[in-house]
């Protein structure tokens, strides 16, 4: 069962045989994106294949095999048989976007009853042709069995009948005392190509008369192309065109990758290096500092933070731009025609590639073709069309097929980062110790707002899935101040969860330690009384954080002794609608930490597949890891310093923990589990500084 | 731009590029053989890890004239079936994420292997330290590689 392999990459998305089709549409997605439904489709052969469509992107976060899953536990088939579709942008399939930690949690329900609907339309099929009442047969293992009569039929010699059926608007669904599938470690469907090297990604798409192209951006911000000349570029074996794409591109076309990189290596261009080519971190840091004083939006507020007294405490915290920087970089193949263009993109938004191409090009959205490949990583930088654009346009400009790859410096210096950020917290602490107030100011730019889609009354969506306070102090306030800048803003891996919780989180540590208390008993206290706290859409429940908090710590050996010279710091977050929390085992090698181990426990509701939730955890805490010791990008002159893996290190073997994952025992409907891991992390790991040397960290990253 | 001969996966192929161009390119664009990934141009991944008469080479940073007259294996030649006891064992373990540098990482492991048959944590550390993965399936590639080689996994 190799899903995409390279023969099939060309015939993705092809139309199914004859045999019982089911379509049904998932709910709307977040009402922060105000996006259409998304849907997918189930296909049972008359030869007994089960082909699930996923209309989410595979990137590594297992989505190929857990959605699958939940619709296979409610059909009653037998795994074996499942095999997948990739869809490619569709408009049958809602919104088919894949981020926020979105895929399984919105696609339970939608899924479930799909694979229900189906299964009882077989059943009744079955009863039908035997002519006994439905009531007396069920389904298992991918048939439907009459014990009365010991009689049985396969789901694909039922296929044919089933169709014919009336699909049921209300199908019952399994308890999940009954699960077979769900919750059980199902080995990923993709890991097999994944070992012997015939996975297909974008990078990998290889057709007939193809050419690769890479292209010269500006350097700076805002910048613009004067003029080029491609003499040289000429000159080199293989370079066949040379042109403008942008206004502040221009695109070196060859027949290999390294042909184009030397053309664009000997390329002559003279750039404007317009409005930002001042800009600096410093700079950028000074503004959002300013704008802590001035004016804020209110994200949550309870009591009257003015009129609470006690000892106060204040501190400031402050993070940097980072990158994603997924393994495989920017890549997209394009064949422009003159009335169509056909993309193989290795896309978390095929819908939103198909629209900015067409419009790119000239064409209308139905003339565009978007084949989703499989992708090397995405944490978030595949939700920018970026690189489906310039395919598109460079294979219209050569009418020829062209793979456009990034560099790995391309890729550092022209991406879109998470913003930059500042944030003042606030506190008073009655004579025990506790909060009577917190107060928390995120300052950051709005990447939302950058791209066009403010949020109602100056939020920006995203912080209502990623910045929720559910400690219920007695007067709180939780504010957002939007900055400007010209450095472009994408949604790197849980976006804002990240800063809100390094900030926040190191405070709270700051307050227990101020109030001379241990700080997981702090944070429990403060956790003691089972309350809901509504924070947008989503109500967060005390207990829920706290039982996470309790696993986490208890598997962790909280306040056991330690070996000589550790520390353990923790913290604890909720996002996406997930609780998560950490515990970082450090000990230091002369001025710099060394983690040896980080203790997760997640509680997301019911777990689809374990092993899959263990590699999300895993994966979170390492590039969290990553973020927090060195994941910062400098800007000077108005251009981004890093270049490639040298001076944005990502954490190496050498450098990595052991990280153990736990789950919250739960029934509940899952929950987003991509993301949450992320954020507890740095100030887990700043806490255990603290604990080391005293010293607090209100900076990221950690090394310098 | 010279016609060279490179021994790959075991059979002889001939490419006419210029012999300055790393093996990578030849691999991907000449050969079509796209297991091997293209990560960082600068030998600081892994992602391009072949093999050359049995040691790891980052072949983005092997000019293919130093490749030509050594025994080169790639992802797609390291078994005949994709049964290599460490193919096996990244299943069992179930590694992969987006498995972008797999093929580099299990290319880094089998020359380890082949020179250490049953490595240390620190052994493999240092062999694998120049992979880079940003899925973080480190914890697991270490047991992967400890299956492989019969030890504790």
């Amino acid at each position: 069962m190799s899903p995409l392999s390279r023969r099939e990459f060309l015939s993705v998305g092809a139309a199914a045989g004859a045999g019982l089709v089911i379509g049904f549409y998932l709910p709307h997605g977040s009402s922060q994106s105000g996006r259409f439904a998304p849907s997918a489709y189930l296909k049972i052969s008359p030869d007994g294949k089960i082909t699930v469509v996923v209309a989410r992107s595979e990137m590594g976060q297992g989505v190929w095999t857990s959605l699958p899953m939940i619709l296979a536990e409610e059909l009653e088939a037998d795994w074996n048989e499942i095999s997948i579709e990739q869809a490619g942008a569709s408009t049958l399939f809602g919104d088919q976007s894949t981020g926020g930690s979105a895929s399984v949690r919105t696609t339970w329900d939608p899924m479930r009853k799909a694979g229900a609907s189906a299964r009882e339309m077989l059943i009744s099929a079955a009863a039908l042709e035997w002519g006994v009442p439905r009531a007396s047969c069920k389904a298992q293992n991918s048939a439907v069995i009459h014990s009365d009569s010991n009689r049985r039929m396969t789901y694909g010699e039922l296929a044919n009948k089933a169709a014919s059926l009336p699909v049921p608007t209300d199908p019952p669904l399994k308890s999940a005392k009954d699960y077979q599938i769900v919750g059980k470690m199902i080995p990923r469907l993709d890991v097999p190509s994944k070992v012997d090297g015939t996975a297909a990604y974008g990078i990998d798409c290889r057709l007939p008369g193809m050419k690769y192209a890479v292209i010269a951006r500006s350097p700076t911000f805002g910048g613009k192309l004067l003029s080029f000349d491609d003499k040289d570029s000429r000159k080199v074996a293989g370079v066949s065109y040379v042109g403008k794409v942008s206004d502040s591109a221009v695109a070196v076309v060859a027949d290999s990758v390294y042909g184009a990189m030397d053309g664009r290596r000997v390329l002559n261009v003279a750039w404007d290096e317009g409005p930002n080519r001042d800009l600096s971190s410093p700079k950028i840091f000074e503004e959002l500092k300013a704008l802590a004083a001035g004016k804020a939006v209110t994200l949550y507020s309870r009591g009257d933070v003015s009129k609470a007294a006690g000892r106060g405490l204040e501190a400031s915290y402050q993070l940097p731009f980072m990158a994603h920087a997924p393994m495989e970089p920017g890549n997209c193949t394009a064949q422009s025609r003159e009335k169509s263009c056909e993309l193989w993109a290795p896309t978390q938004v095929p819908q939103d590639v198909r629209d900015s191409v067409a419009q790119a090009i000239g064409l209308a959205p139905d003339q565009v073709k978007v084949n989703v490949t499989l992708m090397g990583g995405g944490f978030g930088r595949r939700l920018e069309h970026d690189y489906g654009v310039e395919a598109a346009l460079v294979s219209k400009a050569t009418l020829a097929p062209i793979q456009v790859i990034w560099t790995r410096e391309d890729d550092m210096r022209n991406s879109t980062y998470r913003p930059a950020s500042y944030h003042q917290l606030s506190a008073q602490l009655d004579g025990a110790g506790w909060p009577t107030a917190f107060s928390h100011r995120i300052v950051s730019p709005s990447i939302s707002a950058q791209k066009g889609s403010p949020g109602e009354g100056g939020v920006d969506p995203d912080l209502k899935d990623e910045a929720a306070l559910i400690y219920p102090f007695p007067n709180a306030a939780l504010e957002y101040a939007d900055s400007q800048t010209p450095v472009p803003l994408g949604w790197m891996r849980s976006v804002y969860a990240l800063q809100v919780a390094f900030a926040s989180e190191s405070f709270v540590d700051e307050l227990a330690a101020a109030a001379k208390r241990d700080p997981l008993d702090y944070r429990l206290h403060l956790l003691r009384e089972d309350e809901d706290i509504r924070f947008f859409d989503t109500t967060w429940r005390t207990a829920r954080m706290r039982g996470t908090l309790e696993l986490a710590a208890e598997k962790a050996g909280w306040g056991k002794a330690l070996a000589a010279g550790h520390y353990q710091g923790i913290a604890c977050f909720g996002c996406f609608s997930s609780y998560m929390a950490e515990v970082v085992e450090l000990s230091m090698e002369g001025t710099q930490p060394r983690v040896h181990r980080v203790v997760a426990a997640i509680d997301c509701g019911q777990v689809v597949n374990p092993n899959i939730l263990e590699q999300q955890i895993q994966g979170g805490v390492i590039y969290a890891l990553t973020n927090a010791l060195r994941g910062q990008i400098t800007i000077e002159k108005g251009r981004v310093v890093q270049g490639n893996f040298d001076d944005y290190a990502p954490i190496r073997m050498g450098e990595a923990p052991v990280v153990e994952a736990h789950f919250v025992a739960s029934s509940e409907a899952p929950t987003g589990a991509g993301e949450p891991p992320v954020p507890p992390l740095a100030p887990a790991l700043s806490n255990a500084l603290y604990g080391a040397t005293k010293r607090r960290i209100r900076s990221l990253p950690i090394l310098t | 731009m010279a016609s060279i001969t490179l021994r790959i996966n075991g059979r002889d192929r001939s490419v006419s590029v210029a012999p300055e161009t790393p093996l990578l390119w030849v691999l991907r664009d000449t050969l079509q053989l796209t297991g091997t990934k293209f990560g960082c141009g600068a030998g600081l991944c892994g992602a391009c890890t072949v093999h050359l008469d049995g040691q790891a080479a980052r072949s983005c940073a092997t000019p293919v004239s130093q490749a030509s007259g050594k025994n080169i294996t790639t992802i797609e030649g390291l078994s005949a079936n994709g049964l290599h006891p460490l193919q096996l064992a990244w299943i069992a373990e179930q590694v992969p994420q987006c498995g972008y540098c797999q093929a580099g990482q299990i290319m880094a492991a089998a020359a380890l292997l082949g020179r250490t048959p049953h490595p240390s944590d620190d052994q493999i550390t240092q062999a694998m330290n120049g992979n880079l993965c940003r899925c973080g399936t480190y914890d697991r590639i270490r047991r992967a590689i400890h299956r492989a080689a019969g030890g504790a996994g």
